[in-house]
């Protein structure tokens, strides 16, 4: 094993890092509003940055605060505000019962898994790590390296992939093109409203199979993205 | 100057940039560059321009990258199989069957969905250039020599798919179709990607080259990080290529997704995971083979029986066919199962024989399908015959063809990869799987006399499908519905026996080489539809289907490619085994 010196910065470091992520994660349990909880996973997070710095994983303090203090902490929010903020959990009753045992016996067997594990090595493929990470250059330029060499390909498209699913988003998203809609429906098949063959045979799936079709024939509220939206435009009003 | 700039300078010189061979690349780019600027363009002109413009650049697009593939594959043969762009893609002939199939795919989609965008009113632009993205990535899983560009592609190909499947905003079924595909999938995804992370652990690579190496050099005492990362593999790829335990979104996502794209989505989707796995396990993890064969022999028989028998009860047709290209990928599963290089290149020449087939019935299942695809239910294809005998004819050989009857692809891609299996030893495999294709055989052919006006297409028609006693059975029933001379469509009809297989020939020949026998039927089936018109109504008869000239031009290549190969496999053969002796990495 490596022989670990601690310094005494490292030490305030730790200790003040571990106080924030302990204190805020208390605070995330425990605050009525749902913003303050989210603002208190804000610190947690950024405590647990301060703690990847310290292990010289600058990389992943990077990506910690990017990714989870940055975007998804910020979607937390957004949702929180779009469902209203003025709503206070009522933390008092649990809709689930055996929850709160349950979280406790959880904790105490991730507990006891982290107590365990620190004490092994694992005997894998490759020789597992052992030493500083930093060497000559930091993980963030060694990952850099990778990033413009041996992952150029994939970093490449990479941004392909981003760019389909923006595309993707948008398309889903647009409304559909409602003037141009049924050219071929309303000219096509005079007889098609009627055409179904009455065999002995049912129509299985008639809730997923033919919605639109009498709507050929009805104009304006013939589409079915029209009957799909209606609670909201019901909803509008009031 | 600073210490962190000095740092940074005298890193420069050691940053060793990997030589991109862009002509190695070029058909991805090609495809992909053309889905951007069709998207570009269209956003450009507010009208839009008409749907033919989309369709024809898609067209040139599959074109294009098609020829620059074979071009590849030129430089391939002469100067042998090589890695690209520092080891990252392997371009050898494994590489560019894909590539070529895939291209098809685009050309024959672009086709096959013009109809239905313009049926629709859709944007085609929309449409074909999220197919050309999709396509991209199943390039790119083809052509992949790394575990990370695998993914990627399989995260291109899908999240087009993805929103293809939603496009027909007309039905909730096609929501309801890409949130289960989205939902599923991203969960696939990720195992996938956990499968990726567990093998870089266990090899110290993504690269599956070095993966190869490592393993063969070094004997792992505790394989257990290893196993488990293959394991993961193997169920995210068998979710894409709809393999049995992990088939669950297939029929509602072929049901709900609109025809053209579902037929896309069999084909392509298919080609990207079966390349990504034959290449996984043929070229990284040949070690293991006695750990994934097995593993493999269970998916293929499960998809084989689960395939084939949920599909005879099916009666919607996209439904059935959805059970149907299960039943395919076990097929495939076979030739993976025989690890050999025949099983690879048998793997090749049923996903090539396949697309074909698979486009070209849903290229009529579009038109049949009607505005927002709501005709799917066998009995709309009752008297298709009658309608649209062309089209009916043309789907009738392609049916035939997917049942495995022979002068067909469909015959021979399951020929060799029977033959592949049989040659390792697996003469159980190579029973279950014959066994499983007579059930198959049975749907395909009642659909083919549902189509020619069998009135009792129930059980008797499975007769029909078993053996040679419902021979004669379908011929009568024929000549029920056409009582003169229409000889060669009455051999259809009974297509699924030995003797009229020449008549389908006829036929199909006639359709797609001269046009001369195709009108001779014509006219003669449009005589006989005056006279029998009547009879039509009083039992029923769905709505007039229009067949659109786009539909006729797929049609007639699927046909044509189904027919003429059947008789004459030696090029696509060659093409397909050619392409697997080079296989292999370096």
């Amino acid at each position: 094993m490596l022989a670990v010196t601690i310094t005494i910065p490292d030490l305030v470091t730790f200790v003040l890092a571990a106080a924030i992520v302990l204190v805020a994660a208390i605070g995330v349990v425990v605050s009525r509003s749902p913003v303050h909880a989210a603002l208190c996973l804000v610190a947690t997070l950024f405590g647990i940055a301060v703690l990847f710095v310290e292990q010289n994983a600058e990389f992943l303090a990077a990506v910690q605060v990017i990714v989870y203090a940055g975007a998804i902490v910020v979607l937390f929010l957004f949702v929180i505000m779009l469902l209203g903020v003025d709503r206070e959990e009522a933390i008092g009753k649990d809709p689930l019962r055996a929850q709160r045992p349950l979280g406790v016996l959880l904790g105490l067997l991730v507990l006891a898994e982290v107590l365990v594990l620190s004490r092994l090595s694992w005997p894998i493929g490759q020789p597992h790590v052992a030493g500083p990470v930093g060497g000559p250059s930091s993980n963030v330029a060694d990952l850099a390296r990778a990033v413009f060499t041996t992952y150029l390909l994939p970093f490449e498209i990479t941004s392909a992939l981003l760019l389909i699913a923006t595309v993707g988003a948008v398309v889903l998203a647009r409304r559909p093109p409602r003037s141009a809609g049924q050219p071929g429906a309303a000219t096509g098949q005079p007889g098609r409203a009627t055409g179904q063959p009455g065999g002995a045979i049912g129509q299985p799936g008639g809730a997923t199979g033919r919605p639109a079709l009498d709507g050929a024939s009805q104009p304006d509220a013939a589409d079915e993205t029209g009957t799909v939206r209606s609670p909201e435009r019901e909803g509008a009003p009031r | 100057m600073t210490p962190l700039l000095s740092l940074l300078v005298a890193q420069v010189p050691a940053l060793r940039l990997p030589q991109v061979d862009y002509f190695a690349l070029l058909p991805e780019i090609v495809m992909a560059g053309m889905a951007f600027v069709t998207l570009g363009a269209r956003s450009l002109t507010r009208r839009g321009l008409p749907p033919a413009v989309w369709t024809l650049v898609t067209m040139a697009t599959g074109l294009a990258s098609g020829t620059l593939a074979v071009l590849l594959g030129r430089r391939v043969e002469t100067h042998g199989a090589f890695a690209a762009v520092d080891g990252a893609l392997a371009v050898d002939g494994f590489s560019v069957l894909f590539l070529v199939l895939v291209s098809a795919a685009v050309v024959l989609f672009a086709l096959a969905a013009h109809p239905w965008i313009e049926r629709e009113g859709e944007d085609g632009a929309e449409l074909l250039s999220l197919g050309m993205l999709s396509a991209s990535g199943a390039m790119f899983m083809a052509a992949a020599n790394d575990l990370l560009v695998i993914f990627l592609g399989l995260e291109i190909l899908s999240i087009a798919l993805y929103v293809l499947a939603a496009l027909n905003r007309r039905r909730a079924a096609s929501g309801e179709a890409a949130i289960k595909y989205f939902v599923l999938g991203a969960f696939s995804s990720a195992i996938f990607l956990y499968g990726i992370a567990l093998t870089y652990g266990a090899t110290g690579s993504t690269n599956l080259a070095r993966i190869g190496t490592y393993l063969a050099a070094n004997v792992s005492t505790h394989g257990g990080l290893l196993l488990a990362g293959l394991a993961l593999l193997l169920v995210g790829l068998g979710f894409k290529v709809a393999a049995v335990p992990f088939h669950t979104w297939t029929p509602d996502v072929y049901q709900g997704s609109p025809s053209p794209v579902t037929g896309f989505m069999a084909a392509v989707a298919k080609a990207g995971g079966f390349a990504a796995l034959v290449r996984i396990l043929f070229a990284a993890m040949p070690t293991l083979r006695l750990d994934w064969q097995p593993v493999l022999y269970a998916l293929a028989v499960l998809s084989l029986v689960v395939g084939a028998i949920l599909a005879v009860v099916q009666r919607d047709v996209k439904r059935m066919l959805a059970y149907s290209s299960i039943s395919h990928a076990g097929f495939i599963l076979v030739g993976v199962v025989a690890a050999s290089a025949a099983g690879a290149a048998s793997v090749g020449y049923y996903l090539l024989t396949y697309t074909f087939l698979i486009m070209g019935s849903f290229a009529v299942v579009t038109v049949v399908g009607g505005p927002a695809d709501a005709h799917q239910d066998l009995e709309d294809y009752r008297g298709l015959a009658r309608r649209q005998p062309l089209l009916a004819l043309g789907f009738a050989i392609l049916l035939v063809a997917q049942a495995g009857v022979p002068f067909t692809t469909g015959f021979l891609a399951k020929f060799y990869v029977l033959t592949a299996v049989i040659a390792q030893g697996g003469y159980v495999l190579a029973v279950i799987a014959m066994l499983a294709a007579v059930a198959v055989a049975f749907f395909y052919l009642r659909l083919v006399l549902v189509m020619y006006g069998w009135a009792g297409a129930g059980a008797g028609a499975g007769a029909g499908a078993v053996g040679p006693v419902g021979d004669a059975d379908a011929a009568g029933a024929g000549e029920v519905v056409l009582p003169a001379g229409t000889t060669s469509l009455a051999g259809v009809g009974a297509g699924g026996g030995g003797e009229p297989d020449l008549a389908v020939l006829g036929g199909g020949g006639g359709l797609a080489l001269a046009t001369a026998t195709s009108t001779g039927v014509e006219q003669a089936i449009s005589g006989e539809g005056l006279v029998a018109a009547p009879e039509g109504l009083a039992a029923g008869d769905g709505d007039p289907v229009p067949f659109p000239d786009a539909t006729k031009v797929v049609l007639a290549l699927c046909v044509a490619f189904t027919v003429v190969f059947g008789i004459w496999p030696a090029p696509v053969v060659d093409f397909a085994r050619h392409a697997t002796l080079l296989f292999g990495l370096r």
